[in-house]
C-alpha cells in the first residue's frame, strides 16, 4: 500500500502541536500536492523535497503524490516539516520502511539533500517530549540545542541519504558527544566595580536586584545611566537550569536556526532601541507570533534607554507584562503565550537638552518644554517603578579622587542572594517570591513593621507628601533594604532610605 | 516539428493503438484534426467513449512522459473531445479521458496506461 505516516511538530508561538504527515501515492498523472493549510514557505516544500530526493539518489515517483498535514485546521508554516515530508514520501514509495510512531522529524531540506537547521527546535522538542515521543531526528546544526531537553533521544541528521541509510539499518548517524555539561555556558556581564563614584546609584541598583524592583534613572547625558543598567544582570542571581531553558526556548524561536545554542545561565540584558515598534517590544509579527523584547528579557533586565522617546502606545503596552509576567498575543489562529517577567530599567534625560537640574550647568529648555517632555511617560507605567533615581554626572576631579569602584559584582550578588533568600522565606505561603511582587494591601496588613518605625511614613502620608501608592512602595523598599542588612524587620533608617530612594511621585523628582 | 520527432510520435501512437486493441478497445478515430487542435486517439469499450492523449519518449532525461501532460493540456483535451462529440453527433455516452506513456528505449517499448486522468 502506497501510504505512509510520520510525525512532526508545528509551532504556534511557544506551544507545539503534533502534526501527522501522511503521504499517499496513486496512479494518476504525476503531481505533488501538499494539503493541510500550509503557508507560502511550507507550500514550497514540494520543490525542495522533490529535488532533495532526486539528488540523494531516490527516483521521484511519476505518480500523483498527495501529502496531508493533519490536523488540517491548524495553520502550518516554515520549512521544518521538509524532513518529515521526505521520510513520509520515501515510506510511501517503499524505499524505506515507515519509521515507528515513537519518532518525530524536524528539519529543512536543501536541494542537495542536506538537512539544515531550523528555528524553534527547543520548544518543538519540549512539545515532542510531552506528547510522549521517544526519538527525535533533528538537523545536525540543532542537535546540541535539542539535547538540552532530557528524556528523549536525539538523533542528528546530516543528510537525507544518511538518514535513509540509518532507517534501513545499513549505516549509523553521527553521535552527539558528551554535550550535557559543555552546553552550559556562562555569559560575561560587566562588573559593578568598574563604576566610579555613584555610591547612591550602586546602592539603589543592589536594592533593585534584591527586591526585584523596577527602577528609573534620570540624569544628564554621560552620567552613567547605561553603564549602571548594564551591570544589573551581573548582580542578579544566576538562572536555574529550568529558567535558562525557558529563555532558551524563546531565543530558539527567534534564532535563525544556524547557530548551536548553549544554555546560558546569566540573566539577559535586552536594550531595544527607542524606535522599536509595539510588535518588536511586546511580540507579534505575521504568521506564527514571535516573542518581543519583553520576552527576550524574561528573568533578566529590560533596559529602555531614552525611555521618553519611545512610542507612547508601545510603552503603554508594557503594562500587561509588567502586571502578569507574560504576554498573550491573540490571532484568529489562536493565542500565543510568551513569558515576560523582566526587571524594568528606564533611563531618560531630565529635559530635551539634558541639562535640567545638573549641578554647574545651564539648561536651555523652557519650563513647558520640560513638562511636556516628562509627561510622556504614562502614570500607570510610572506607578510600577519602585525606585526613582536621579543620577548626577561624576566630575573628572571627583573621579580621579575616588579611584576604583566600591563594590564588586560578586560581593553585591552574594548580598542580593541572601536578601532574596530572606524575602522568599518570609513570603513563603503567600505565593510571592520578591518584595516587589507583593501587593500593597498584603504588605500593609501582613508585613507592617512596628508602629514606632513607620511613624515617619505615617507622618509623610498625613502631610500629603506621599500618596497611598507611594506609601506601599516605600514599605516594600524598606523591607528589601532590611533584607539586605540581614534585619528581621525594617528599622527607622531603612524607612528613611526607602523614602529617599523612592523619590517623588513625579518622574523628574519634582515634589 | 522535425521529421524524426514526428515519426516518433506516430510510432508511439501506433504502439498505443496496438495496446488498446489488445485490451479490447475499439478504435474510432486517430489524429483527428480540426481548426483548434488535434486528438490522438478516440476509442470505445463497454459503452464508454475514451479520449486518449499519447506521449512518447526515448529517454527519461527530460522527465517521465506523463509529466509532460499538464493541466492546460488536459483542459484542451476536454475541449477537443466536446468538439469531436459535436461533429460526430455523439451524445449521451459515458466519456473518459486517459493518458498513455510510451517509452522507447533500445528497441524495447514500455507502455503505461493511466485511466481517468481528468
Amino acid at each position: 500500500m502506497a501510504l505512509a505516516r510520520v510525525f512532526s511538530i508545528g509551532l504556534f508561538g511557544l506551544s507545539g502541536t503534533v502534526i501527522e504527515v501522511e503521504t499517499d501515492i496513486s496512479a494518476q498523472l504525476p503531481a505533488f500536492v501538499l494539503v493541510g493549510l500550509p503557508d507560502a514557505s511550507l507550500a514550497e516544500a514540494t520543490s525542495r523535497v522533490r529535488a532533495a530526493c532526486t539528488n540523494s539518489g531516490f527516483a521521484f515517483p511519476s505518480k500523483k503524490v498527495v501529502v496531508n498535514l493533519s490536523p488540517a485546521s491548524v495553520p502550518k508554516g516554515g520549512a521544518s516539516f521538509d524532513l518529515a515530508i521526505a521520510v513520509s514520501l520515501l515510506g510511501a514509495m517503499q524505499t524505506i520502511e515507515t519509521p515507528t510512531d515513537d519518532a518525530v522529524f524536524f528539519g529543512e531540506l536543501g536541494l542537495n539533500g542536506a538537512v539544515r537547521a531550523v528555528p524553534g527546535v527547543l520548544p518543538m522538542m519540549l512539545a515532542a517530549r510531552s506528547a510522549g515521543f521517544a526519538r527525535a531526528f533533528v538537523p545536525v546544526g540543532n542537535a546540541a540545542e535539542a539535547a538540552l531537553v532530557s528524556g528523549i533521544e536525539v538523533l542528528p541528521v546530516p543528510t537525507l541519504a544518511e538518514l535513509v541509510g540509518y532507517l534501513k539499518g545499513v549505516s549509523s548517524l553521527p553521535r552527539i558527544g558528551a554535550v550535557a555539561s559543555a552546553l552550559v555556558a556562562q555569559g560575561v556581564a560587566p562588573d559593578l566595580n568598574q563604576v566610579i563614584g555613584q555610591g547612591q546609584a550602586v546602592d539603589a541598583l543592589i536594592a533593585a536586584a534584591a527586591g526585584g524592583h523596577h527602577i528609573s534613572m534620570i540624569g544628564a547625558p554621560g552620567s552613567g545611566k547605561t553603564m549602571l543598567a548594564e551591570r544589573l544582570p551581573s548582580i542578579l542571581p544566576k538562572l536555574s537550569l529550568e529558567e535558562a531553558l525557558e529563555i532558551a526556548a524563546v531565543e530558539s524561536i527567534n534564532s535563525d536556526g544556524q547557530r548551536e545554542m548553549a544554555l546560558n545561565q546569566t540573566p539577559r540584558f535586552v536594550a531595544p532601541h527607542h524606535s522599536s515598534s509595539m510588535a518588536a517590544l511586546i511580540g507579534g509579527g505575521s504568521g506564527s507570533p514571535r516573542p518581543g523584547a519583553v520576552s527576550r528579557a524574561h528573568r533578566g533586565v529590560l533596559f529602555l534607554d531614552e525611555a521618553l522617546e519611545f512610542n507612547s502606545a508601545a510603552l503603554d503596552a508594557l503594562r500587561e507584562p509588567l502586571e502578569a509576567g507574560r504576554v498573550v498575543i491573540n490571532r484568529s489562529a489562536g493565542s500565543a503565550l510568551f513569558p515576560a517577567r523582566f526587571q524594568l530599567v528606564l533611563a531618560a534625560n531630565p529635559c530635551p537638552c539634558g541639562l535640567y537640574g545638573v549641578i554647574d550647568r545651564d539648561c536651555k529648555c523652557s519650563i513647558p518644554a520640560i513638562r511636556r517632555y516628562s509627561g510622556r511617560l504614562s502614570g500607570p507605567i510610572l506607578d510600577r517603578i519602585d525606585i526613582r533615581l536621579t543620577v548626577q554626572p561624576v566630575s573628572i576631579g571627583a573621579a580621579v579622587g575616588l579611584g576604583g569602584g566600591l563594590v564588586s559584582s560578586e560581593t553585591a550578588a552574594t548580598a542580593v542572594r541572601a536578601a532574596r533568600a530572606a524575602a522568599s522565606e518570609r513570603l513563603s505561603g503567600t505565593g510571592y517570591l520578591l518584595n516587589s511582587h507583593v501587593p500593597g494591601p498584603v504588605i500593609r496588613r501582613r508585613f507592617k513593621p512596628g508602629q514606632a518605625v513607620v511613624a515617619e511614613l505615617d507622618r509623610m502620608l498625613a502631610t500629603g507628601r506621599a500618596s497611598m501608592r507611594g506609601y506601599d512602595r516605600c514599605l516594600r523598599l524598606a523591607w528589601t533594604l532590611a533584607d539586605l542588612d540581614g534585619a528581621t524587620t525594617p528599622n527607622r533608617e531603612h524607612v528613611q532610605r526607602a523614602v529617599a530612594m523612592r523619590g517623588s511621585d513625579d518622574l523628574m523628582g519634582n515634589q | 516539428m522535425t521529421d524524426s520527432r514526428q515519426w516518433l510520435g506516430r510510432y508511439g501512437e501506433d504502439r498505443a493503438c496496438e495496446y488498446l486493441v489488445g485490451q479490447g478497445y475499439n478504435i474510432l478515430d486517430r489524429n483527428w484534426r480540426y481548426a483548434e487542435g488535434e486528438l490522438d486517439i478516440v476509442c470505445s469499450k463497454d459503452h464508454t467513449l475514451v479520449f486518449v492523449e499519447v506521449k512518447t519518449r526515448t529517454s527519461l532525461a527530460t522527465g517521465h512522459p506523463l509529466e509532460a501532460i499538464t493541466r492546460s493540456k488536459l483542459a484542451k483535451l476536454r475541449r477537443h473531445a466536446a468538439n469531436w462529440c459535436a461533429k460526430r453527433q455523439v451524445a449521451n455516452s459515458q466519456v473518459r479521458f486517459d493518458a498513455i506513456a510510451v517509452l522507447v528505449t533500445g528497441g524495447r517499448v514500455q507502455i503505461e496506461h493511466l485511466k481517468q486522468v481528468l
